[in-house]
C-alpha cells in the first residue's frame, strides 16, 4: 500500500486578499491608479462600537409616542442675522451637480424641504432644480469656484466654505470627460470633453489668517445675513475646528473618512484622514476648550446611516449630523432593481462607485438624459423625506429611552463602548467599565 | 446721518456721496453701497481714507462709479458686478477676486491673487502685480502695466491677462483656454503652458484690451502670446511626469 501525504487547504494570504491581487493586475494593465466614487470601505471603528444606556432606576424614561422630544436646531447662531432653523438635526451634504444629475438635485431638494431640513450644493454651481426646490439651501465655496457668482451667493441661506473632505483631505476632485455635457461645461467655464481636475486648496488664500479675512469678505457681500460655515476633512479635527472658530466661522463641518466623494484615487479614499468616530471628540473638545459648544455649531458627517448613528454622533456633542451617500440611497442608488445592468458594468448593486463615468443605471450620477428619465424626482424626493422621518424617530426613540425631551440633550454619559478602540476615540467607557482609554490626550 | 461723516453733493441729475471710512466703518460704505437700486442717480461714489481697510466695495452690483482715495487690503472689489472702482494707490491681495462684470483699476500695485477665479469685467494694475495673478480665472480681462510674479494664471480657465513688463516662474502653469501676452521676458512656463503664434485675430484682440486699459505707446506686436498646449486636458499614464 503506497502511503499518500494528507491533502492540505490551499491558504491564500491575509495580505495579498483576492481584492488586493486584482488591484495589482489592474494597474499592471492599465497604467493608472483606480478612480471611484463614495468614502472609505475597509471596516473602520464607527458607531455601531457604541451602545447606549437606557434609563432604568438611575436615569427615568419619557414615555414612547407620548412625551414631546424635541428635534429642532439653530445653525449659525454666532454672528449671522438670518441663522438656520432646521426641524431635524439631518441636513443634506454637498453633492455636485456635474457629479449628480439634475432630477437628482431636485429630488434631494423636494425630500430635504419636506422634511424641514436643508440640502447643500456641490462642487459644480447652484441649479435652479435644487433653489427652486429647496427651502434652505447652503451654497458651497469651493476651490474651485466653478459657477460662483453674486445673484446665486445673495439667492443662498447659508455659505460653506469648503476646505476639505473626509474622503479626500488636501485633495482635488476629477470629473472625467465623458460626464461634461454641454451645461456642465457652460457651469464651470471649461471646454467639453475634458477632465476637470477640481482644485485642492482656495485659489485666494493661504491659511487661517488670510481665512478670517475670506470670511469678513463673504460677510460683507452678503451683508452679515447668511451663516458661513467651514467644511474640513477629518484629519486633525482639534486644531481644524479651532481655527475655524478663530477666523470666524458660525458653523463647523467636520467630515470624517467614511464621507463619499464623486471621484478620487481609491488609495487616497481608504488611507488619508481619520475615522467619523474619531473625529466628534476632539472637534468637540476644541469648541469646550474655546468656549464655544453650541455657540459655533458642529455638524458630523461621513457614515450616517440611521437614528442611532444620529443619536450617537448628538450625544457626543455634534448639533448636527449630514448625510450624502445615504440620501443617494434613498433616492434609488445602488437599487438592486438594476442589477442586470450593474452586472454589465463589470459590478452589483450595492457596489457601484464609478460614479465619475457616467453611466449610473439609476440615473443618478450621470449626465446621460436617458438616464437622467429614471429618477422621478417627485418620488425621489418622498423616499428621501421617508428616510429623514425614519431616521429622527429612531433617534427620538433612543433619547426618550435615555430620559432626554431634546435630542440635543443626549450625552456622552449616556454611551458605553464595545471596544476598547471606540471607547478611547469617543471619550466614552469601555462597557462594563468606568475606563476611558486615553482619556487625557488625542 | 451726521453731514460730516457722509456727504451727498445732490446734482440736477446726478449725485456723487462721500464716504469717510475714518467716521464710518466698512459695513455702513457695503451697506449703502448694496442698498443702491437700478436706475438710482447716486452713481459716483468716493471713499476716504480706506488706510488698508479689507472688503473694501465689495458685492456691489450696480454701475456706479467708486473713487477710493488711498491705499486697500485684501478682496477689494470682490465679486464685483458692474461698477468702476479705481484704486488711486495700492492693493492688498485678491483685489477683485470672482469679478463679475465692470472694471477695477489699481494706480498703484497689486499684491497676490488679483483677479483670482475673475468671472468677467476688466482688471488693470498700473503698478506691479505679485505672485499668482489671475489665478483659475475664468472669463475675467487682467492688464498688468508693469510685471508679474510667479504661478501667475495657475490652471487659468478663460479670459486673457496682458503683461507689459515681465513674467515670473510658472506662468500659466496647467493652463486651459485662457489667452496670455507678455510684453517683456518670462522666467519660465509652467506644465502645459507654451509660446504660440499671434495672429491678426489676436493682435486686434490685444489692441483692443490695451485701449480699454488706457494705455499708449505701445504696439501689440511687441508681446507674445502663451496658452496651453493641451497635452494635459485628459489624463494620460504617458503624461505623468508633467505633474
Amino acid at each position: 500500500m503506497t502511503y499518500r501525504n494528507p491533502p492540505t487547504t490551499p491558504r491564500k494570504s491575509a495580505t495579498f486578499d483576492d481584492y488586493t491581487l486584482s488591484e495589482i493586475r489592474r494597474a499592471a494593465a492599465t497604467g493608472i491608479y483606480d478612480i471611484r466614487g463614495a468614502g472609505a470601505k475597509r471596516k473602520l471603528p464607527h458607531f455601531d462600537d457604541l451602545l447606549f444606556l437606557g434609563a432604568s432606576i438611575s436615569r427615568y424614561p419619557l414615555e414612547g409616542y407620548r412625551e414631546r422630544c424635541d428635534t429642532s436646531v439653530v445653525l449659525g447662531s454666532r454672528h449671522a442675522k438670518k441663522p438656520i432653523e432646521l426641524k431635524i438635526p439631518i441636513t443634506v451634504a454637498g453633492m455636485s451637480f456635474g457629479s449628480l444629475s439634475g432630477p437628482a438635485k431636485e429630488a434631494l431638494g423636494r425630500g430635504a424641504t419636506l422634511s424641514g431640513t436643508s440640502t447643500t450644493t456641490g462642487d459644480g454651481g447652484m441649479t435652479e432644480e435644487e433653489r427652486g426646490h429647496s427651502k434652505q439651501l447652503v451654497y458651497q465655496y469651493l476651490p474651485s469656484r466653478y459657477g460662483m457668482n453674486l445673484r446665486d451667493l445673495r439667492r443662498a441661506d447659508a455659505i460653506e466654505v469648503v476646505v476639505g473632505q473626509g474622503a479626500k483631505p488636501g485633495g482635488g476632485g476629477m470629473l472625467l470627460g465623458q460626464k461634461i455635457s454641454d451645461r456642465v461645461a457652460e457651469m464651470r467655464t471649461l471646454p467639453k470633453g475634458i477632465d476637470q481636475r477640481s482644485a485642492s486648496r482656495h485659489p485666494d488664500w493661504t491659511g487661517p489668517d488670510d481665512l478670517e479675512i475670506k470670511i469678513l469678505e463673504l460677510r460683507e457681500i452678503t451683508d452679515w445675513e447668511k451663516p458661513i460655515y467651514v467644511k474640513v476633512g477629518g484629519a486633525r479635527p482639534y486644531y481644524d475646528t479651532a481655527l475655524a472658530v478663530k477666523a470666524g466661522a458660525d458653523v463647523v463641518v467636520v467630515d470624517g473618512m467614511q464621507g463619499g466623494t464623486a471621484a478620487t484615487q481609491e488609495v487616497f479614499i481608504e488611507n488619508v484622514g481619520q475615522p467619523t468616530l474619531a473625529c466628534i471628540r476632539p472637534a468637540v473638545q476644541a469648541l469646550q476648550d474655546l468656549g464655544m459648544h453650541r455657540k459655533v455649531q458642529l455638524i458630523v458627517s461621513g457614515g450616517i446611516r440611521n437614528g442611532a448613528d444620529v443619536a450617537k454622533a448628538l450625544a457626543l456633542g455634534v448639533d448636527a449630523v449630514s448625510i450624502g451617500t445615504a440620501a443617494l440611497v434613498a433616492l434609488g442608488d445602488n437599487d438592486p432593481r438594476w442589477e442586470a445592468e450593474y452586472n454589465e458594468l463589470g459590478t452589483t448593486s450595492g457596489a457601484y462607485d464609478d460614479w465619475h463615468e457616467g453611466r449610473d443605471p439609476a440615473g443618478i450620477t450621470t449626465q446621460d438624459p436617458e438616464l437622467m428619465k429614471r429618477v422621478d424626482p417627485v418620488a425621489a424626493g418622498r423616499r428621501l423625506a421617508n428616510y429623514l422621518k425614519v431616521m429622527t424617530l429612531e433617534a427620538q426613540t433612543i433619547a426618550r429611552a435615555c430620559g432626554k425631551n431634546s435630542l440635543h440633550n443626549l450625552e456622552p454619559e449616556d454611551l458605553v463602548a464595545l471596544t476598547i478602540e471606540a471607547a478611547a476615540m469617543a471619550g466614552v467607557p469601555l462597557a462594563g467599565t468606568n475606563w476611558i482609554p486615553g482619556k487625557n490626550g488625542f | 446721518m451726521p453731514a460730516t461723516k457722509l456727504s451727498t453733493a445732490a446734482a440736477s441729475d446726478h449725485a456723487s456721496r462721500v464716504f469717510d471710512l475714518d467716521q464710518m466703518s466698512l459695513r455702513e460704505l457695503n451697506q449703502a453701497l448694496h442698498n443702491l437700486m437700478p436706475g438710482s442717480n447716486e452713481t459716483a461714489w468716493e471713499v476716504l481714507n480706506p488706510k488698508g481697510s479689507h472688503s473694501v466695495a465689495v458685492g456691489v452690483d450696480q454701475p456706479v462709479s467708486i473713487d477710493v482715495r488711498g491705499s486697500v487690503g485684501y478682496y477689494c472689489g470682490g465679486m464685483n458686478s458692474g461698477s468702476a472702482i479705481t484704486v488711486h494707490g495700492s492693493a492688498g491681495p485678491g483685489v477683485g477676486e470672482n469679478m463679475m462684470s465692470g472694471s477695477i483699476t489699481v494706480k498703484g500695485d497689486a499684491s497676490q491673487y488679483a483677479g483670482a477665479t475673475g468671472k468677467g469685467g476688466l482688471l488693470v494694475i498700473e503698478g506691479n502685480a505679485s505672485s499668482r495673478c489671475g489665478i483659475s480665472m475664468k472669463g475675467i480681462d487682467i492688464v498688468v502695466h508693469g510685471n508679474i510674479g510667479h504661478m501667475s494664471a495657475f490652471m487659468a480657465q478663460s479670459g486673457n491677462l496682458v503683461v507689459l513688463g515681465d513674467a515670473g516662474d510658472a506662468l500659466g502653469d496647467s493652463i486651459y483656454e485662457a489667452r496670455l501676452f507678455v510684453r517683456g521676458k518670462v522666467d519660465s512656463l509652467g506644465a502645459d503652458c507654451i509660446a504660440k503664434e499671434m495672429r491678426p485675430e489676436h493682435l486686434e484682440l490685444l489692441q483692443g484690451l490695451l485701449d480699454r486699459a488706457g494705455v499708449t505707446g505701445v504696439k501689440p506686436s511687441e508681446f507674445k502670446r502663451y496658452g496651453s498646449a493641451r497635452t494635459l486636458y485628459n489624463f494620460n499614464i504617458d503624461n505623468a511626469d508633467a505633474y
